[in-house]
């Protein structure tokens, strides 16, 4: 039998998360960046700048969900960073490391919470 | 092994504290405040949002926010925070070229660095000079 395993012991093919994160973090990157550019266009081909061209933006069915679809990114794209962070500072203990990643989690899925809160009230 | 990697045993991986010992070449100040803006927009996330919802709940709201955003403190934290924003965009853009392959070579990837730092500090000094009310 050819040894296309690596490693003599097992077979090594994990679970591919590293990569599916790694492109995700990617891939939500340029959706924010694409919205940014689309919310900065809005912004300054509006005329003058007050409360109801700016509610105006946001009232729109399709802006809403954009917006929305913008702040899931966010909270994947985030998660991944995070992650990153406190893997590569938070190594004395696999314990807090935990506790601190829980609460990124918890962190970001609130502020998603906030932000469809104030969408769908406009 | 060697003698003198046997004489100097390291256990566990590196602190964050080690990495003070070394000079950054620009693209790594570059990366390293890649984290720091992103961390600092994961900080401040539920203050975006508070100010996102002031600006759109109503016209009493947005009015508040005008006299929020009136204070210097208050400035500075949004300051503070486009830097982040323009910073972590222009230095992910890099990244993600680099993701490309394009731009690998050092003196690219140096030119690449100079570019985000100028490019990020020039529009947040657009960003300052439109937020204490010199245009």
């Amino acid at each position: 039998m050819a040894n296309n395993n690596i490693g003599p012991k097992r077979l090594v093919v994990g679970a591919s998360y590293g990569l599916r994160d790694w492109l995700a973090q990617r891939v939500t990157a340029i959706v924010m960046a694409l919205y940014t550019i689309i919310l900065l266009g809005l912004f300054l081909t509006g005329k003058n700048f007050n409360h109801a061209g700016w509610a105006g933006i946001f009232a729109m069915q399709w802006f809403k969900l954009a917006t929305f679809s913008v702040v899931v990114c966010l909270l994947y794209h985030a998660w991944v960073g995070m992650r990153d962070v406190w893997m590569d500072y938070v190594t004395h203990n696999v314990f807090v490391r935990l506790v601190f990643q829980v609460a990124t989690i918890l962190w970001l899925i609130a502020c998603a919470g906030y932000a469809a809160q104030i969408l769908w009230r406009v | 092994m060697s003698e003198v990697v046997r004489a100097k045993p390291r256990f566990g991986v590196m602190r964050l504290i080690d990495a003070t010992g070394y000079r950054l070449p620009l693209a790594g100040f570059v990366s390293i405040l890649h984290r720091a803006s992103g961390m600092l927009m994961f900080l401040l996330l539920p203050f975006i949002l508070y100010l996102l919802d002031k600006s759109l709940t109503s016209e009493s709201t947005f009015a508040e926010l005008q006299a929020l955003t009136s204070g210097v403190f208050v400035r500075l934290i949004i300051l503070a925070l486009s830097w982040a924003y323009l910073h972590h965009f222009c230095a992910g853009v890099r990244h993600l070229f680099m993701d490309l392959h394009y731009g690998l070579n050092k003196d690219a990837a140096r030119q690449s660095a100079v570019s985000v730092l100028v490019i990020s500090l020039a529009l947040t000094a657009l960003v300052a000079l439109k937020l204490f009310g010199v245009f």
